[in-house]
């Protein structure tokens, strides 16, 4: 890849990437709306998709307040890890030939890598606010991403067993026969909830739990900072919805359409899918999210990986 | 296994929403449907004949739990009673219908218009002249003056309807 060629990508990625997250807070809107029988903003420019400039506006002209009691540093810094991590992580994802950053061997350690680094972003901004809804946040990021970090890795183990690799394109290329969300059906389950989990989202946004912790880790947080929050959080729903496409349904391959397309169509079904939890299912409480993760995800996962494995060994043996 | 078969169920049923039709009514577009009994902006009415049904009694102002009315009782050259000043202070008013009950000549009544934002708080205050109207309002042939045994102006004892004539208390004398 030429050097200019190598930049249009990484910028081209990067606005691509933070349009869509800005959208994303419009789109979640909607399709929250039309499945609770309502219309959601459809009022500022057409469908209402003005609505992200007004928010952005009215976020980027408000008061950037630090409070005095916060730890001043960490408090800034916070908001910023999520987003920078997030992005890293998309470096490595491969969009389809030719388009995608950087081809790392370990490209899915390293997305795994970013995301355990995604969460001291919450953890900081918990511990740095020096309130105690906030550090009660922390705390549960803290252990809710200890959890579930176990078996998300875990999970995909049998991805790379079957693929070989750890390279992304090699596992995409892979899948030329077949999906591997069929022979991997429970290593998709489990991390589909693994990735729920690692971006806070409803029904697992515990750290956030507005019912009980005001809004968590980010309840000191206003103006663009609590911006960079949410920008972190849909970045990391494209983040989880882009790798479950190219892990368990074939990244860019499909037929007629171009492969940039399809990945984009089977990301957005993901991102789909994770408002359609956030719409149906409830928060659960804070043990149980503890005993899913320990009692039945993780050992579900390492039945599979055992499973997945013995096969792997038969074949080639 | 059952939870996980719950969860599918919950999902399919919230896709399926994606077809029913929505419960928001698009306000400034699409009007709600008030009711015809609806508590909104308090008016004055007049009876049939264009008076004011307003006799000054204050009960209105008594019966208000937010004391937001305030009035002037006097009379005319022929006795009748009627407000000098009527005000409603509708930044206090919470649409109780509490006057509306209060009231023995069906003189203040609620209708069915909320629309009545304001930029300015003051413009919430309601004058005679913003509060009467031409008509009668729900009680479209009653008028008060007409069946009080009251003599007025224009209006002997036992001339009022339904009313017989005095009767000469020495008469019933045994």
């Amino acid at each position: 890849m030429s050097a200019g060629a190598a930049l249009a990508n990484v910028f081209g990625i990067l606005a691509v990437l933070l349009t869509w997250a800005a959208l994303l807070i419009w789109v979640e809107r909607r399709l929250l709306a039309l499945w609770q029988d309502r219309y959601g903003p459809n009022r500022v420019g057409p469908f209402g998709l003005l609505q992200v400039v007004a928010d952005m506006i009215k976020i980027l002209t408000k008061a950037d307040w630090v409070p005095p009691f916060a730890d001043r540093l960490v408090f800034i810094l916070a908001p910023a890890v999520i987003v920078v991590t997030v992005l890293f992580s998309f470096a490595v994802i491969p969009v389809a030939p030719g388009i995608g950053i950087a081809d790392l061997d370990i490209g899915l350690l390293f997305v795994l890598a970013m995301a355990a680094l995604g969460a001291y972003s919450a953890m900081l901004a918990g511990w740095a606010s020096n309130s105690k809804y906030a550090l009660l946040g922390g705390l549960r990021t803290a252990a809710q991403t200890v959890s579930y970090e176990v078996f998300m890795g875990l999970s995909l183990m049998g991805v790379v067993m079957l693929a070989g690799s750890f390279d992304l394109r090699e596992i995409v290329e892979a899948q030329r026969g077949m999906w591997f969300v069929l022979p991997q059906f429970i290593g998709f389950l489990t991390f589909l909830a693994a990735g729920v989990a690692e971006s806070h989202r409803l029904p697992l946004d515990l750290p956030e739990g507005e019912t009980e912790l005001v809004a968590g880790y980010h309840t000191e947080y206003s103006g663009m900072k609590f911006g960079l929050f949410f920008v972190g959080e849909y970045l990391g729903i494209i983040l989880v919805s882009a790798l479950i496409a190219t892990l368990f349904f074939g990244g860019w391959l499909g037929p007629v359409l171009p492969p940039v397309l399809w990945f984009l169509v089977k990301t957005s079904v993901f991102i789909a899918l994770f408002v359609l939890l956030r719409a149906a299912l409830p928060r659960p409480r804070y043990d149980r999210l503890m005993a899913f993760a320990w009692k039945a995800m993780l050992p579900l996962t390492l039945l599979n990986l055992v499973v997945t494995g013995a096969v792997v060994l038969a074949r080639s043996g | 296994m059952s939870y996980f078969i719950n969860t599918l169920a919950t999902l399919g049923r919230y896709l399926l929403h994606s077809f029913r039709p929505r419960a928001t009514i698009q306000y400034p577009e699409e009007r709600p449907a008030i009711p015809p009994r609806w508590r909104g902006r308090i008016v004055l009415t007049r009876d049939p004949d264009g008076g004011e049904r307003c006799v000054a009694c204050y009960l209105c102002a008594v019966a208000c739990p937010v004391d937001c009315i305030a009035l002037q009782a006097t009379e005319d050259e022929h006795g009748r009673r009627y407000p000098a000043f009527f005000r409603i202070n509708f930044s206090r008013c919470i649409f109780c219908g509490y006057c509306e009950e209060a009231c023995p000549t069906d003189a203040i009544q609620l209708t069915a218009d909320f629309e009545m934002s304001e930029y300015r708080r003051t413009n919430l205050v309601y004058e005679k002249e913003h509060l009467l109207i031409d008509g009668p309002g729900k009680h479209p042939g009653y008028n008060y003056y007409r069946v009080a045994g009251l003599a007025i102006g224009g209006k002997d004892k036992g001339e009022a309807e339904n009313e017989r004539p005095p009767v000469d208390v020495r008469d019933l004398m045994p």
